[in-house]
Formats: structure tokens, sequence, C-alpha cells
């Protein structure tokens, strides 16, 4: 297991480094001359020409892709153009409100779905199932920030129920972690649906059933957990993209987290800040499917013996 | 001639008795893309005709079946005409994915060097969601629909990469392809005449199933007001508009939402039919 953890660990590494220097060039791609734009049109030839000393960008690339990497080492993903603050300080501020919003929709989405999905599976073809399979079909077609709008004027504004937008209390949490979790947990549902029937096929359900054992029973114990192995899977992925993919609920409901801050600072084209944003989102993705592997290894021996 | 439309339509006909939701998606990916190509023809005024003395107006009112906006812009009009955009922004944008990753995944198949550096970078490009993506090439060129096509194949490359490189690599394997090698053909000869025409049922299959995703990320893009332009008649555009309008004005939120998840729908349906008829591999994986 310690072997297969080290290897994983090692798989994960050259990702990251290979997504900084994408983000670091990508980024020197832009047209125009990024000490112009933050300068704004109307500044004199002079204080362009500071901010670009200032940042470096009079310097060869590979100098300022190797300054880059020094300051990444020792923590400094730079300064905001916009606010003049370090990015560390304004990703740290927000990281937990994205962090918990994704927390509290990947747990909702989790129960829910592999809920739903049983539901689903033991009522294969009844009434049950072509509900719950509409209902799925429906999550993962409505757009999220038209779910977010009809349940602001629903629950804010006609009934006066939740606030429509803002941090705070848990009731700031509902509406959000609601919009943020539908897709998964149809996604979830879909998959715990045809995971379970598939596993329903295999030999030591059959054997098990001719033994005369209750069916219900049957498919609950034995097939769940092995049915619930590839869902593992979808939950981590899903949990990944959230941190980063808060970014449209997160600007209907107003929410201060890292996706809003990312459309501000695409929006001004901070680009420290875009780039400082960029990595975390890739981190934590890249730590999230590693955890994600270790558990699934942790539950499945024919994984880490291979 | 005709027998070939007879058998083409009788598959048809077989395949919508046989899957009865996808028949129903196909019907509305029908009339979207017709509503999208005649919108000109069938929307009942000038989208962007403003008329503020209608501003606001509700349902019902005479010239405004749907309603105005706050510009007193007629919004079934511009719900038409959004039809127009989505459509081709996402059947462009995904067809210069699946182009360009199809053929990534096909060399990365084929010419085994050329495997590491593609797919570790698909790799690095799935690390991110989609909007993220999109969102960073919106900040490296700027706003326009132009640029929303891009923003958008770009984060869906790896999607057909991926899934072209595991086709071509069991494809490869077959001996009709060792045959091709052995009598000398030409690489793009082979890639070409045997290993595309090979894999290209679940490509399509992939290019229904992606659709959905790049309308709307298109629309997300112009509800945060990083994509298409105002005042283009864009959906996700009208959405935003509605943030400000839709507590007094409930019609400016609820028709584009709806015309939205209609087609999104439509098209989730229609791909999981597809799959399920043309490429039982895939089956049950969602």
């Amino acid at each position: 297991m310690t072997r297969y953890i080290i290897r994983r660990v090692l798989v994960g590494i050259p990702i990251l480094f290979l997504v900084v220097t994408l983000v670091f060039f990508a980024f020197r791609l832009i047209p125009g001359d990024a000490a112009r734009i933050l300068a704004g049109d109307e500044a004199p030839i002079e204080r362009v020409e500071q901010i670009r000393r200032d940042l470096g960008l009079d310097r060869p690339v590979l100098v300022q892709y190797a300054n880059y990497l020094g300051d990444l080492f020792r923590g400094d993903l730079g300064t905001s153009f916009s606010s003049r603050r370090p990015v560390t300080v304004e990703i740290g501020s927000r990281f937990w409100n994205t962090f918990s919003l994704a927390l509290a929709s990947i747990t909702l989405a989790t129960i829910l779905g592999i809920a739903m999905g049983v539901i689903s599976a033991l009522y294969r073809g009844k009434l049950a199932d072509h509900v719950v399979t509409i209902l799925a079909l429906l999550g993962i077609s409505v757009p999220v920030f038209w779910l977010g709008l009809l349940m602001m004027q629903l629950f804010s504004v006609q009934l006066g129920w939740l606030p429509a937008a803002g941090y705070g209390t848990w009731r700031h949490f509902v509406m959000p972690t609601i919009a943020l979790s539908v897709f998964s947990i149809a996604f979830i549902t879909r998959m715990t649906r045809s995971s379970l029937l598939e596993t329903i096929q295999q030999d030591y359900v059959r054997t098990a059933r001719a033994k005369g054992v209750v069916e219900r029973l049957v498919l609950l114990l034995l097939s769940l957990r092995n049915a619930l192995l590839p869902v593992t899977i979808v939950v981590g992925l899903r949990f990944g993209y959230m941190v980063g993919g808060a970014v449209i609920t997160e600007e209907v409901f107003a929410w201060p987290g890292l996706g809003r801050l990312l459309i501000l600072s695409v929006a001004q084209r901070d680009i420290p800040l875009v780039q400082g944003l960029l990595l975390v989102f890739a981190t934590s993705f890249v730590i999230v499917n590693l955890l994600v592997d270790l558990l699934y290894a942790f539950l499945d021996p024919r994984i880490r013996h291979r | 001639m005709m027998s070939t439309i007879a058998r083409i339509l009788k598959s048809i006909g077989a395949f919508a008795v046989d899957h009865k939701l996808a028949a129903l998606g196909g019907l509305i990916v029908i009339t979207f893309v017709l509503t999208g190509v005649f919108a000109d023809q069938l929307a009942p005024a000038d989208p962007n005709r403003v008329a503020t003395r209608f501003s606001l107006a509700p349902p019902g009112t005479p010239g405004f079946p749907l309603g105005a906006d706050n510009n007193g812009r007629d919004i079934l009009s511009r719900i038409i005409h959004g039809a127009r955009i989505s459509l081709y922004v996402s059947s462009v944008a995904v067809g210069i994915a699946a182009l360009i990753g199809v053929t990534l995944g096909i060399l990365a198949a084929w010419y085994r060097w050329t495997r590491g550096p593609i797919m570790r970078l698909m790799d690095v490009l799935l690390a991110f969601p989609g909007i993220v993506i999109a969102l960073t090439i919106i900040a490296i060129l700027g706003r326009g629909v132009e640029n929303v096509i891009i923003a958008i194949a770009i984060y869906q490359i790896p999607q057909f990469a991926r899934l072209a490189h595991g086709l071509a690599l069991s494809v490869q394997e077959q001996t009709y392809v060792e045959a091709a090698v052995a009598g000398g053909e030409s690489d793009a000869a082979i890639l070409g005449r045997y290993v595309l025409p090979n894999i290209v049922a679940p490509i399509i299959v992939q290019i229904s199933l992606l659709i959905p995703g790049a309308i709307m990320t298109a629309a997300g893009l112009s509800f945060i007001g990083l994509g298409v332009p105002p005042p283009m008649p864009e959906w996700g555009a009208m959405l935003q508009l509605s943030m400000t309008w839709g507590r007094i004005a409930p019609h400016m939120t609820i028709f584009p939402g709806l015309a939205l998840m209609l087609v999104v729908f439509g098209f989730n349906v229609l791909g999981d039919g597809l799959r399920d008829a043309l490429d039982p591999r895939l089956r049950g994986r969602s």
C-alpha cells in the first residue's frame, strides 16, 4: 500500500508542473500589452513603463518563467493588479467560502444520488424507476443559473424564507448548495443505478439468490459495496470540479468565493490573480483525485496489488 | 435511390419505436435547429427593436406573446434568434473540438512517441472544470463570439482525444489494419481509410452528448457577462438581464431558461438513445 501511495503521489507532481508551465505561458500569448491594459488607456507612457518594470514584463520570457517558478516555490503567487494585495491573501480569504459550499453540495449530492439510484434499481421498470430517471434527466439538463434565479424568486422574493444572496448563516447555504449539487445528484443517481444493475448480473449475486435469500436484501447487501466503487470515483471527480466549477452558482447568489473572484479577475484581466486561481483549482483537483485513488485502492484490493 | 431513402426512414422509425424518449429528444433537436436556421422568417418582430412604452409588458400583450423585456424588446423573437446563436456557437465549437481532438487521439495511438506529450497535455486540461478553461481563454483573447467558440472548443478537445485514442488503440490491433500495413499502404491512408471510419459511430454519439454542454457553457458565459456581447439576443444574456428585472417581470426569467433547458434536455435524451443504439460498449456509462 505504501508503495502504491508513493507511486500515485509521484504521478501527480509532473501534472502540476505542466499546469504551472501551461498557465504561465498561456498568459504570455495575450494580444496587446499587459502593462498598457493595467495602466488604462489614458495613462502616460512613463506610468506604463513603470508598471512593466515593477512586474518584470520587460525581461526575457524565460527569465520571467524562472522567477515565477522561484516565487512559487517560496509560496509567493505575486500581487493582484487591481487590489495590489498578495494573490495568496486574496485567495486565502475566500478559499473556505468556496470549500465549505463544495463540501455541503457534495454531501447532499452523494446522499441523495445514491439513495435515488438504489431506489431506481430496486424498482427497475416500475413507476418509481421512471420518476427517478426523468428527474435525473431534468437534473442534468437544468441550467444552474436559471434554477438559482427561480429559487430566488420563489423562496426569497415571494415567500421571504431565505436570503437571496450573500454569505453568513446556514440559511445562506440552502439555495447555493441545492443549485451547485443538482447536476451531481442527477449524475450520481444515474451512475449508481447503472452500476447496481450491472453488479446484479454477476455470479455471486446469482448464487445467493439461488440459495433463496430474500431478493431485495441480496441486492442491497451484496451489490451495494461493489456497485459503489465506481460511484466513489464519480463523487471525487465531481467534488474536485466543484471547487473550481462553482463559478456560476457563486455569481448568481453573490457568494464571496473563488469562482466570483475568477470572474472578477478575468473581467479586469488581473493576470496574477487568474494564474493563482488556476493553480489553486488544478491543485485541489489533483489532490482530490489522489485521495479518491487511494480510497479506491483501499476499498478494492485488486487495484493496489496490480 | 428511393429504396435507400426508404431504408433510412425505416431504421429511423425503428429507432424511434425502441427509444421513445430519444425520439422526443430528436424532435426537440430538429425543432431547435429549424428555429435557428429560419429565425428571420419565424420571429414575429426584430429582436433588437426597442419600444420603451412596452417595457416589461406581460405575456399575452398584443404583439408580445411572451411579453417584453425592460427595453420593450419582444421576448419570443429574442428567444427565436437566441436559438440561432446557440446553434451556431455550439455546433462550430464542438465541430472544431471533435476535429482537433480526434486527430490528436488517433495520432497519439498510432505514433507511440507522440502519446506521452499529447495525452499528458490532455490530462492537464482535464484538471480544470470546463467553465474555468473557457474563462481563462476569454481572459487571454477577450470577449466576442469567435472567442467564446474557441474557449468552448479548447475545453472539449480532451474529451474527444481520450475517446478517439482509446478506440484507435483497439482498432489498430485489428487484422485489416495489419493487412494494410503489410500491403505497404501509407500511414495517412491507413488512418483515414481503416482507423477513422471504424471509430466514427462512438464519436458521433460523443458529439451529441457534448453539444448540450457547449450550449450551457455559452449561455453561462453570457450570463456572467463574459460571453457573446450585448445586445445580441442570447439566452444566457437574457437571463442575466432578468437578475435585475425578474422580480417584477418573471416572464423575463422563465421563458429563456425554459428554452435553454428544453434544448439541453432534447440533446441529452437523444444522445443517450444514440449511445444505446450505436455503441453498446458505452451503455450504462454516463
